[in-house]
């Protein structure tokens, strides 16, 4: 009898629980159907035809969007930009984290604070100076110039995130590998990275997404289309004066999709019980 | 709890400081050619009065002086305030519980796991184009246009048909909310990669004790998730103090001066009123104001942890 | 394997970014930047013509949003990299200091060449936004400094459906009579009058068009120049327009975080009655909206026995960098591009009144309308002086305020006169400037 009550009780839980989840998940849906669906009609339509799914789907707005927008060459280059800037924010951020954490030398605690602080400070008052340095070094106009300053603008959360997750983690493992003769690089190499994944699957995507989605310093530093990534064909599409809904939705949705789908990718590592052995505590 | 081997008390061989300094040498080189040199001028700027163009004046403390006395620049940092407080609380709470649904052993929590991300991921294009469509508070042949007053007179409200973003009262809240939707994914998601490290066997522990579950999740689950909580909240609190594009995409230039932000402030000074000097001064205020906040609330909660 | 993918992917991304990352230019490119979205085709399309007719390559770059190109070029300049032909998209001081520092050559010897054929070419009023007349106050020496590449002016559009449904056949002339019709309009379901008055400019249009018809420009002028306080009754009348107009109300719901975007499309799908809306306008209803039926006129006169203006010129004008080693040729790009061909292809394709006078064949309609408002118009650069941004910010947004009911005139005009007197005083510091 009692039993039967708990079960009930479960299944009732249950059930608000994912209404509770399901309005959530709506709420989040909404925007992005709205625009495949907006991306999907005439542009006549667009403004007149209220109904939920388009009555007669256009699916040329995608083709025109990546031949007008010139999609190829941005989405390459966005690519190039995404992955360099992320490989190097992985590396650089997880070393400095790693000492930060684990390893003991003079000024410590200072450097991690000023690196906090910096994020702090808000950026659209430096762009001048900045642009003027990037010359000064010949790195204005350069993929390299751009590269290690969205490297930069990401450096500081990346650090605090990975800090705070090393800081969980046991030291077990790496006691172990010290034991054996591991020197440091090899231990934040074979132990600290693979036991710091969830965060690292973290960065990966905040600072994926960071990039994919900036243009302000793009336009800053660069000044070839060549160079540019795909943002400035949003930027184009939705310009002043007149815009091209279903052609700027298509920009739109496929410039979401290669960020929803690292996600998806990058979920494995996030969610995976990697630490259903280890002791955490 | 984790131990650092740098806490133990043993000395560092000068060799081995050396050493260990290179892990966060690369680091330390970008940081200090792009964050260093650019902060300089921002201080040297902010003692000039500078139009972006042309001659510049060394003008002393006049332009902090004059940030003291500014009402509008105080106020809109109470208006980031407000935004950043709901961010905190109904923001974080919400991630918190779906992060905690989705931790669990339930059907469809791959789906959700990718849905509650899509909010961050959009574009803030997409963002502003559909809230003006739902918040637009026009007629058109005696019906609402904007789809939020219009569901309002379908479910027999009409009454409270509102202009939404036009309305001081309401403009705020508005934004607010839409930063929040806009923002939960992130607390999300780390929340939830947080509780991913939180060892399972800890849990069927508390449940064999018979711990009821309100008692785990607070004698287990919050105590282990805190350093992430603190991440969480200075992210928090940095997103939704620095937030501006939503607002530029929700108002415009914004509802009189109801709906400034300290960055709207900044910018505005820049290329609105072409107060290069004085727009420096405001971000240096500003920077300094949200260091000792995060700061103040990392040791604040830090202490909440020992107690 | 998989290591050898790992190290190949390494080297590929190495070589792409500190191989080709450097796009290295010809010096004898023509450099062209520019904001303006939705004119970049036709611009490239140009270029390319040109280069085929004289073997001059101009390097067309587009920046968008402009925001982000005023900065860039605000940053080009302190670090000395301005192209060789860029746009200022700022106020009458602030290109006044740039063309002070150095970066902006002076157009005039091309402009007055061959007894002035050039500017015999180009309506006056296009003209006149990029010049600077002698004894200007900010300093600068007289001349002409930029090419106008269109012509534009911010005017009052009607729909004809929605006003024949209220039984309007014409549009008032005056504020009055624009009153009685915003009463009829309200009655009749339609909402008379949409902008985007979230944008300040668009309320600083409109609110200085009022005060040249009932102060009248020298008495604005003075303002300005501190001597006539905003508390004086003919600013406490031009606050009032927008007070009067709220009462009655002609605004649509929420138009004070109205981007111009936004505006611009509840006018194209027949939200509102009126609008007030630049040339542009044309090319964007067009867009959303083919079967648009409307005019365009004149803001209704407050004052019916002074004349009332708006602002109009060049809608977009270029400069030429004084450092950059292609001078000659940019300014001889910049000559071909107002020539009549070239402005027609520029009308037809992007629907902008073109500079060039002999240009104006077969107009659209409206824009045809547009020509004739331009007889009626005035530019805060050609002004003799400018107002403080900060005072133009503060009454633009104490405008908003009384549009919202948060203030009354009487109110704001005393604030703005506060703020006025604040940068005054700032002004007369010693070193201010």
């Amino acid at each position: 009898m009692a039993r039967d009550r708990s079960v009930i009780l479960r299944v009732v839980q249950n059930m608000f629980l994912h209404v509770f989840l399901m309005t959530v998940a709506v709420a989040c849906l909404f925007p992005l159907f709205w625009m495949v669906r907006s991306s999907l009609m005439s542009k006549a339509a667009i403004f007149t035809d209220h109904g939920l799914i388009p009555r007669d789907p256009h699916w040329g707005s995608y083709a025109t969007a990546w031949v007008k927008g010139d999609f190829g060459i941005y989405f390459l280059n966005s690519v190039l930009y995404t992955v360099c800037v992320v490989m190097g924010i992985v590396i650089i951020g997880s070393l400095a984290a790693f000492a930060f954490s684990r390893l003991r030398f003079p000024g410590r605690n200072i450097l991690f604070t000023l690196f906090v602080a910096a994020m702090m400070i808000p950026l659209p008052g430096s762009f001048v100076p900045l642009f003027v340095l990037m010359s000064k070094l010949h790195l204005a106009n350069t993929r390299l110039g751009y590269v290690l300053c969205m490297i930069n603008v990401g450096l500081s959360f990346s650090i605090l995130l990975l800090k705070t997750f090393f800081d969980k983690m046991p030291t077990d493992l790496e006691d172990a590998a010290r034991i054996d003769g591991c020197s440091r690089l090899q231990i934040w190499w074979h132990v600290a990275l693979p036991l710091a994944r969830p965060a690292l699957a973290v960065i990966v995507v905040y600072n994926a997404l960071n990039v994919w989605n900036e243009y302000i310093l793009a336009t800053l530093l660069l000044s070839d289309k060549s160079l540019m990534p795909l943002q400035r064909v949003l930027m184009v599409f939705n310009g002043a004066y007149q815009v091209d809904y279903p052609i700027l939705m298509a920009g739109l949705t496929m410039t979401a999709l290669p960020i929803i789908g690292l996600y998806l990718l990058m979920q494995r590592y996030l969610v995976k019980g990697i630490f259903s052995g280890a002791v955490v505590g | 709890m984790a131990f650092l081997p740098a806490n133990r008390a043993m000395a560092v061989r000068p060799a081995d400081a050396a050493r260990n300094f290179f892990f966060v040498l690369p680091a330390l080189v970008i940081f200090a050619v792009f964050y260093i040199y650019p902060f300089f001028e921002l201080l040297r700027l902010s003692f000039h009065d500078w139009q972006g163009i042309g001659p510049m004046h060394w003008v002393g403390f006049q332009n902090f002086r004059e940030l003291m006395a500014d009402k509008v620049w105080w106020n809109s940092i109470g208006h980031a305030g407000y935004i950043t407080l709901i961010a905190l609380t109904f923001q974080n709470a919400l991630a918190f519980a779906l992060a905690i649904a989705c931790d669990r052993e339930i059907r469809l929590k791959r789906f959700y796991r990718v849905v509650f991300f899509i909010p961050p991921v959009l574009s803030e294009v997409v963002v502003g184009i559909l809230w003006n469509w739902i918040l637009h508070a026009g007629v058109q042949g005696g019906e609402q246009v904007g789809l939020l007053n219009n569901f309002l007179v379908e479910i027999g409200f009409p009454q409270m048909v509102h202009n939404w973003l036009s309305d001081p009262k309401t403009a705020l809240t508005c934004i607010a909310v839409v930063h929040a939707w806009k923002g939960f994914g992130w607390g999300f998601l780390m929340l939830l990669a947080g509780l991913q490290t939180i060892d399972r066997q800890m849990y069927e522990a508390a449940d064999i004790d018979g711990a009821s579950p309100w008692r785990t999740f607070w004698n287990v689950t919050l105590p282990l998730m805190l350093p992430v909580i603190i991440v969480v909240v200075i992210l928090t609190i940095l997103g939704s103090m620095q937030v501006f594009v939503l607002i530029l995409s929700l108002v415009s230039q914004g509802l009189v001066y109801h709906t400034e932000v300290p960055v709207t402030r900044i910018l505005g000074a820049m290329s609105g009123t072409n107060q290069f000097g004085y727009a420096c001064a405001q971000a240096l205020v500003f920077g300094a104001m949200l260091i000792v906040l995060s700061f103040g609330l990392k040791k604040l909660l830090n202490r909440v942890r020992w107690s | 394997m998989r290591h050898a993918f790992v190290r190949l992917s390494c080297v590929v991304l190495f070589l792409a970014i500190f191989g080709c990352g450097r796009v290295d230019r010809h010096s004898e490119t023509v450099e062209l930047w520019h904001w303006m979205t939705d004119r970049d085709e036709t611009l490239q399309k140009l270029a390319r013509q040109y280069e085929q007719e004289t073997g001059v390559r101009v390097h067309v770059e587009l920046f968008a949003p402009s925001d982000a190109y005023s900065n860039k070029i605000i940053a080009a300049a302190q670090a000395n990299v301005l192209p060789d032909i860029f746009g200022l998209l700022d106020k009458k001081p602030i290109v006044a200091s740039f063309i002070k520092a150095g970066f902006v050559e002076d157009l005039t010897p091309a402009f007055e060449a061959d007894g002035g054929a050039w500017q015999a070419e180009l309506f006056p009023p296009a003209v006149d936004t990029n010049r600077f007349l002698p004894g200007n106050v900010e300093g600068v020496k007289p001349g002409i400094y930029g090419v106008p590449i269109d012509l534009t002016n911010i005017q009052l559009v009607f729909n004809r459906t929605l006003l024949k449904k209220a039984g309007i056949a014409e549009p008032a002339k005056t504020l009055d009579g624009f009153l009685e019709q915003v009463a009829t309009l309200r009655r009749v379901g339609v909402t008379p009058f949409v902008s985007g008055f979230g944008e300040i400019w668009l309320v600083d249009c409109f609110a200085s068009n009022y005060a040249f018809n009932i102060l009248g420009e020298e008495k604005v002028m003075r303002t300005f120049q501190g001597e006539v306080p905003y508390t004086d009754s003919g600013w406490i009348e031009v606050l009032r327009v927008f007070d009067r107009l709220a009462r009655a109300g002609a605004f649509m719901e929420g138009i004070v975080t109205k981007g111009n975007k936004y505006a611009e499309q509840d006018f194209a799908l027949e939200r509102a009655a009126f609008a007030f809306n630049g040339s542009w306008c044309v090319n964007v209803y067009h867009d959303m909206n083919p079967a648009l039926d409307y005019g365009v006129t004149t803001l209704p006169a407050a004052d019916p026995l002074l004349p009332m203006r708006s602002w109009g010129g060049a809608g977009s004008s270029f400069v030429v960098s004084a450092h950059g080693p292609n001078k000659e040729k940019a300014i001889a790009f910049l000559h071909w591009i107002t020539r009549r061909d070239q402005q027609i292809v520029l009308t037809h394709e992007t629907y902008n009144l073109p500079s060039n006078r002999e240009a104006v064949v077969a107009l659209p309609e409206v824009l045809g309308g547009f020509l004739r408002t331009m007889a009626h118009t005035t530019h805060p650069m050609i002004w003799s002086h400018s107002e403080d941004p900060v005072v133009v910010e503060a009454l633009d947004k104490g405008i908003q305020a009384i549009i919202i009911g948060d203030a009354t005139p009487e109110e704001i005009a005393a604030r703005v006169q506060k703020v006025k007197e604040q940068q005054l005083r700032k002004l007369r510091r010693p070193g201010g400037f």
